[in-house]
């Protein structure tokens, strides 16, 4: 930013008026907006117009005693970094979440303490446990707001992945420390949660957000969960030695997303 | 004391209209709501008239960018709507009440207002002041730390362009603003829109022929998503001032607008 020059000031501060119409004009807006000229100004004045400077001392003594000093804008005032992670929108389907996570906890535990043999819940829900968080990040009948987000100019892969990243950082941790409690190593279910969270993301532009959230959760009950229930055995998939395949899908599934990202821009639904 | 000029509000604009649509054909789900529509509107205050179905709400959306057009061109800002380009320079323009004003409960007024003013990329720094002055301006400073859940009806309503203008948006799109106001509010509503219409682009979408009447520089009417009429709020009057013992209506206007409907219903 260019600065006044000191002739211009004291042509300005001058009681004579050393300046044009237009010229004063720019003057003063420049003045509105640099405080270093303001402060420039101020040195000047004592020297050019003293009559002026008297006036200027003189009234800002009367305001400082007949003003209550304090500043009207004492409250908070600055727009919180954390508050553009955090959006209500989640909030409903992360407790839903959490609650399902506790209660496949304890019919764990019970499984345990009865000695059935049923597979680990836990180690089956943990994978698509944060779709249903997910959805809500940018489905119009979860996030009562999407109209206004989808409007934005934030709106995009950008938010979604935002939200999406809020949401496992709370279902993530619930899980491991969930885990804790059965010996339920993260190893086991983080990658395929990760691939299964960013697949469901993936399919978004085909199905829409929220039914392919649901897609992804039916597939996965129904080809994971419900035959590892019925033969009481931890389900295949999900054995160590199939990392490298979830880490195959996982990409896969970012490489989609990477390309269909434009469809994020418009409301959910397409 | 002059006031700063931004190099921005000094810029010719590189377009005639601030909305242009021709042929514009854009689709509620699976049904065609806006049909072939043309229309052209720069700065001032429009009202969008029309019986419910007409495509008002469709219409707005597309304008808002939340919909895609089907067919033919639409032009917001000398953006262009129907292809792929980038709409962000665009939305952060825009200021836009749903007609289904949805909101954080949980969230207090500034909260929400702000949390509208991150989405639209308005600078960090401006955030607070940009809120506060929004939430003057609809008179509700007095319920700006109150959760949303708290406000009467009238008073989500004001929220909901107080979150609109926060950007101090060139087109702003209202979809039934005074819905759920008394009629005091409604009169303020009037004086609020007068005050932002100077540079601004205003379409308020209505059913309520009378706010059109006292506030709106023209009027606009929708019929199954068709343009019906195009004029200033009195040549609508005048359209429905000869047939006054026929047709229904208290006012000039409501005559008006009631007579155009009639003719163009019965052309089909």
């Amino acid at each position: 930013m260019t600065h006044l020059p000191e002739p211009a000031l004291r042509a300005y501060a001058s009681p004579r008026g050393g300046l044009a119409a237009g010229a004063t004009w720019t003057v003063e807006a420049h003045l509105e907006t640099c405080s270093d000229c303001r402060v420039a100004l101020s040195a000047v004045l004592d020297d050019v117009a003293p009559d002026t400077a008297r006036l200027i001392g003189l009234v800002g003594e009367r305001l400082a005693t007949g003003l209550d000093i304090e500043p009207a804008t004492r409250r908070r005032r600055r727009f919180g970094r954390w508050r553009r992670w955090l959006t209500p929108a989640m909030a409903p389907a992360l407790q839903v979440t959490v609650l399902v996570i506790i209660t496949a906890l304890a019919l764990d535990a019970l499984d345990t303490a009865l000695d059935v043999g049923f597979p680990s819940l836990l180690l089956l829900i943990a994978p698509v446990a944060p779709l249903a968080a997910v959805a809500a990040a940018w489905a119009p009948g979860l996030d009562p707001a999407h109209e206004l987000v989808a409007s934005s100019p934030r709106a995009g892969l950008d938010l979604v992945l935002r939200r999406t990243l809020v949401v496992l950082a709370v279902v993530v941790p619930v899980l491991a420390i969930a885990g804790m409690f059965t010996g339920l190593s993260p190893a086991l279910w983080l990658l395929p949660c990760l691939a299964l969270t960013v697949g469901a993301l993936a399919l978004g532009p085909v199905l829409g957000p929220a039914r392919a959230s649901l897609a992804v959760v039916g597939l996965w009950a129904i080809a994971v969960v419900s035959p590892s229930l019925v033969l009481r055995e931890p389900p295949s998939v999900l054995d160590p030695a199939n990392l490298p395949a979830w880490v195959a899908a996982l990409a896969a599934a970012g490489a989609i997303l990477a390309i269909r990202r434009r469809a994020y821009v418009r409301a959910g639904g397409f | 004391m002059v006031r700063a000029v931004d190099p921005a509000e000094t810029t010719p604009t590189p377009f005639a209209w601030a909305v242009h649509a021709e042929g514009l054909v854009v689709k509620a789900g699976k049904r065609v709501a806006v049909d072939h529509l043309d229309l052209r509107l720069g700065d001032g205050i429009h009202g969008l008239l029309g019986p419910n179905g007409a495509g008002k709400t469709t219409l707005v959306r597309a304008l808002a960018t939340v919909l895609k057009p089907v067919e033919g061109s639409l032009e917001v800002l000398g953006h262009d709507l129907t292809d792929h380009t980038d709409l962000r320079p665009l939305r952060r323009t825009i200021g836009y009440l749903p007609q289904e004003f949805g909101f954080y409960r949980r969230f207090t007024l500034r909260e929400f207002v702000e949390y509208i003013a991150w989405l639209k990329e308005v600078p960090a720094s401006e955030i607070p002041a940009a809120a506060q002055r929004a939430i003057d301006r609809v008179g509700l400073a007095d319920r700006a730390d109150h959760r949303m859940k708290t406000l009467s009806g009238g008073m989500v309503r004001r929220a909901g362009i107080a979150q609109a203008i926060i950007n101090d948006p060139r087109v702003l799109l209202l979809d039934e603003p005074t819905a759920g106001l008394d009629p005091d509010q409604r009169l303020d509503f009037r004086a609020l829109l007068r005050t932002l219409a100077a540079d601004t682009c205003v379409l308020v979408s209505t059913h309520l022929v009378e706010d059109v009447a006292a506030a709106c520089s023209d009027v606009i009417l929708l019929d199954e998503g068709r343009l019906v009429f195009s004029g200033t709020p009195a040549d609508l009057a005048e359209a429905g001032g000869t047939e006054s013992s026929e047709a229904g209506g208290d006012s000039a206007t409501e005559r008006g607008y009631s007579s155009i409907m009639r003719a163009h219903r019965e052309m089909g």
